[in-house]
């Protein structure tokens, strides 16, 4: 009874098609070029590029770099976020509900504000590491590198596997851990043996999820990483060197990249879909409050990791209102660094905004037309317009900048320099989310309502703007805030897309950072980090919600 | 304004299966009409073939005479009342009942005028201003339903519209619906797996079982001369037994049991001489005398107007008998007793073909 409406013609087919051709025009069309530029050398058909690639060490070990640093970090979130969510569902925390609003705005802060956080902390001139080698002597090992890398991204990224974990716990009934129980599972034999293998779909994605951030994480390692290069870091590199990039260089090294994201993908697939199951919950896990040595441990481990996400963010906020004198810190408070960051760079605030606002629009506009075809008019092509839009999910940022660069250099698509393609980039990298997210909603409306619309004659358009539109609103207005702050903290494809006119605060951020102006950087990182919290703040007032989910 | 509705060899395929393939049918004007039929007999696929929702692989659904195939829903006039009720939850009592009128571009004062009128025929006129999430089942029910007839409809389509209902409410819905539908007068389809509501509310009903229509006619037909041992089971609950049917110097004889035989007269004798009878647990009589069918009682449920006795006959079978309730205690387990059958009332199949094979009544119109 479902493919109702399958096959007639409407104007949703109109719609599918006009979208269809615009993926094909600014997504295929550029990775196209990108894959033509990695295997063509001076017109011929050469491998040439990646045989430099795997030549040389100084460039193939950035791809081992790059493995190290992503599973490292998809194991380390594993073995945090696991127990922290199973600690967060089963056991009563005290100011649990705070807690988890803070985990979820430490995961939406921008990652390389976390990495300059922790090089103002740890680094070789940081106040850690002044004053343990000052009071006590100690020389604190190297923040930069391979453990700055793992050590900020993990704790950028746990809160993602946190949330889905969090989702897969709620599912799980209550009763059967009683059964469990009751057949003499208990302590961590009833974790290991029953709920952990409940949880494997939910580790498989979250993990997925996680080792795409990681790989494609450009800020971080271009910030923390010194000597440490991985890929992302290499491509833009490459890319954009002093000494006339060498574009079919970068676009060879991207393509290896997508090669291994897309096999991961895959390979996740072909698990998960080997190992899935559905649940629901009736009776929900009931948090027990615990008491002595093992409540002491739970709460030091949540308020730990906690301390560890957010208080080198809360220490950027803490300098931006130090006293400058040049590029140094002195004695005493001031706003100069604000005064600094607006005169200096006030227009990358505007364009943060102005960018920001536009792409979110088409973001939420096609996301919904997206979702819609998709979920009520199932066929071959909306199928096909389904897994065009989640290829930006596994292409990472900087690749997409290089495509798009590549894609649009030449007339009649001379868009490099302008302020159209950030806002594409903006647009079709938050487009999987958010078109995901609206799926979700619109599956969670009845089929028969629009039925009933069209059984009381009113046309197709008329329903969805009517009827449809209006059901879906604030699901759709939640998701567009959450949006909204990963657009505005996107760093890895603006900063190979800008210009003067289209310098964001993100690109502000990293470029004051890079030459030495903490203050100015440590101002406009508070402006940042206070944008997203006040968004947040809303969308958990207007949702009521205490999750996000991605 | 109502119309004849006309199936016409009538074909849909699902990814080229066949569900339901070649099916012939007229509604009358005015009708209320109820597919009847098991979970997956293509009922609701075939009210929504009305509808416009499904498409017609082949053959045509006419509405007087007018070919429907190929009209949207939008612009067959039909009113429909879907099992969730559909109501637009953003729009209140009253804006959800206004939405068609208002797409056709009615006068304000004329449309404030109709909607008023059909919320007091329905009787929710007192939450005209409310939103539906704030009311019950039964009122959003109420609201779907004035919501469709306010259209004034040639074609009024429901589809299992009270099975999301209580119990009582769903037997006071019934009511209301039946009431308003004669009220109004439109031709109305009707979709349920419940016997009983469709003998409540159907002027006729047709009872499906895999994409065939078993059997048409009044539900007293269908009750009392059921087509087919189907319909002889889906309907009511019945005993089916094998017995024969035997010609008797110049009777024909029904032999129940050794001692118990039964005079048929409504009946041409088929050739084989073993047929199936369908007999209702009610069209048994518990005898006061010797005659009869031996049997002993297995046990008994009490259920106030009734008491149900499931017996086990001479030859080892066992059969349900309802007998009405009297004043002490149901027959005790292991009771002998001896089972009268009510001749008029039981059903004669053949049993290949598991046709009814009974004469008279109505059943074979």
């Amino acid at each position: 009874m479902q493919n109702k409406m399958a096959g007639r013609k409407d104007i949703w087919s109109a719609i599918t098609l006009g979208i269809l051709l615009l993926y094909a025009l600014v997504l295929v069309l550029p990775l196209f070029t990108l894959l033509k530029e990695s295997i063509f050398k001076d017109g011929a058909l050469s491998f040439e590029h990646f045989g430099e690639f795997f030549g040389k060490k100084y460039y193939y070990s950035t791809l081992f770099n790059s493995l190290k640093v992503t599973v490292a970090v998809t194991l380390a979130s594993l073995v945090i976020a696991t127990p922290l969510a199973y600690i967060m569902t089963t056991f009563k925390i005290k100011g649990k509900l705070y807690l988890q609003i803070l985990i979820l705005i430490s995961s939406m802060a921008p990652p390389f504000i976390g990495a300059y956080a922790w090089i103002l902390l740890m680094g070789r001139n940081g106040v850690v590491t002044n004053f343990l080698s000052d009071v006590f002597h100690i020389t604190m090992p190297d923040i930069y590198g391979f453990s700055g890398i793992l050590i900020v991204l993990t704790l950028q990224l746990i809160p993602l596997i946190y949330m889905f974990m969090m989702g897969a716990f709620k599912s799980i009934d209550n009763s059967l851990i009683e059964a469990a129980e009751s057949m003499g599972y208990t302590g961590f034999k009833k974790v290991w043996k029953v709920i952990m293998p409940l949880m494997v779909p939910t580790i498989l994605a979250g993990s997925l999820l996680v080792f795409m951030r990681a790989l494609a994480d450009f800020g971080t390692p271009m910030l923390i990483g010194e000597g440490f290069e991985t890929l992302p870091v290499l491509i833009f590199n490459e890319f954009t060197s002093e000494m006339g990039g060498n574009a079919g260089f970068a676009a060879a090294i991207s393509v290896i990249v997508v090669v291994i994201a897309l096999t991961i993908f895959l390979l996740q697939k072909y698990i998960t879909n080997k190992k899935s199951f559905s649940m629901s919950a009736l009776h929900p896990i009931k948090e027990k409050k615990e008491s002595g040595i093992k409540n002491v441990v739970a709460h030091l481990f949540v308020y730990g990791y906690l301390a560890l996400a957010i208080l080198p963010q809360l220490y950027v906020v803490y300098t931006a209102f130090l006293k400058t004198s040049g590029r140094i810190f002195v004695k005493g408070y001031s706003l100069d660094s604000f005064k600094a960051a607006f005169t200096r760079s006030g227009d990358t605030i505007v364009h943060t905004f102005t960018l920001g606002l536009i792409a979110l629009f088409f973001v939420i506009l096609i996301a919904i037309l997206i979702a819609y075809v998709t979920v009520r008019r199932r066929n071959a092509i909306t199928n096909g317009l389904d897994i065009i839009s989640m290829v930006p999910y596994i292409v990472p940022g900087s690749v997409l900048g290089v495509a798009l660069l590549l894609g649009f250099n030449n007339k009649p698509f001379l868009l490099s320099g302008t302020a159209t393609i950030i806002i594409i980039a903006f647009v079709i990298r938050r487009l999987p989310y958010t078109i995901r997210s609206s799926a979700a909603i619109i599956h969670q409306i009845s089929p028969s309502i629009e039925e009933a619309a069209a059984s009381l004659g009113a046309s197709n358009l008329k329903t969805f703007f009517k009827i449809t539109l209006p059901m879906m609103l604030p699901g759709v207005i939640s998701g567009a805030i959450l949006s909204w702050v990963t657009i505005i903290s996107e760093l890895s494809t603006s900063i190979l897309l800008y210009t003067v006119n289209t310098k964001t605060m993100t690109i502000g951020i990293y470029t004051e950072v890079i030459r030495g102006n903490y203050g100015v950087a440590a101002a406009l990182s508070t402006i940042l980090i206070a944008i997203t919290v006040i968004s947040l703040l809303i969308f958990f007032k207007l949702t009521g919600r205490k999750e996000v989910s991605l | 304004m109502s119309v004849t509705i006309s199936f016409n060899n009538v074909i849909k395929k699902y990814n080229d299966k066949p569900v339901i393939s070649g099916l012939s049918l007229d509604i009358k004007k005015g009708e209320f009409f109820t597919l009847l039929g098991p979970s997956g007999c293509g009922k609701t696929t075939l009210l929504r073939m009305v509808a416009g929702f499904n498409s017609i692989e082949g053959g045509e659904i006419t509405f007087d005479d007018k070919v429907m195939n190929r009209i949207t829903p939008q612009h067959r006039n039909i009113g429909m009342v879907f099992q969730n009720y559909a109501i637009f939850p953003n729009l209140s009592v009253k804006n959800n009942v206004a939405f068609g009128l208002k797409n056709r571009k009615i006068p304000k004062d004329e449309i404030e005028r109709r909607v008023d009128h059909i919320l007091d025929v329905v009787q929710i006129s007192q939450f005209k201003n409310s939103m539906p999430e704030n009311l019950s089942g039964g009122q959003q029910q109420r609201i779907a339903l004035a919501r469709a007839i306010v259209m004034e409809p040639n074609v009024l389509l429901m589809d299992e519209p009270l099975s999301n209902l209580d119990a009582k409410l769903r037997v006071d819905m019934r009511e209301a619906i039946k009431l308003i539908q004669h009220e109004v007068g439109i031709t109305t389809v009707y979709v349920t797996h419940d016997q009983e509501e469709a003998m409540a509310v159907s002027d006729r009903i047709a009872v499906m079982n895999a994409g065939v229509i078993q059997q048409v006619g009044t539900p007293r037909e269908i009750y009392q001369r059921p087509a087919n041992i189907f319909v002889s089971n889906f309907i009511g609950r019945t005993n089916i037994v094998e017995r024969s049917l035997k010609k008797v110097d110049s009777r024909q004889v029904l032999i129940m049991d050794e001692h118990y035989q039964i005079d048929i007269d409504n009946i041409t004798l088929p050739e084989e001489e073993v047929i199936k009878v369908s007999i209702r647990p009610e069209e048994f009589t518990i005898s006061d005398t010797q005659e009869g069918m031996a049997g002993v009682i297995q046990h008994s449920v009490f259920l106030g107007i009734n008491v149900h006795y499931t017996v086990k006959l001479s030859n080892g079978e066992n059969v349900e008998v309802t007998e009405e309730s009297t004043l002490g205690e149901p027959l005790e387990p292991g009771t002998e007793v001896k089972l009268l059958v009510n001749r008029e009332k039981i059903n004669l199949f053949h049993y290949e073909s598991e046709k009814n094979i009974l004469e008279g009544d109505s059943y074979a119109k």
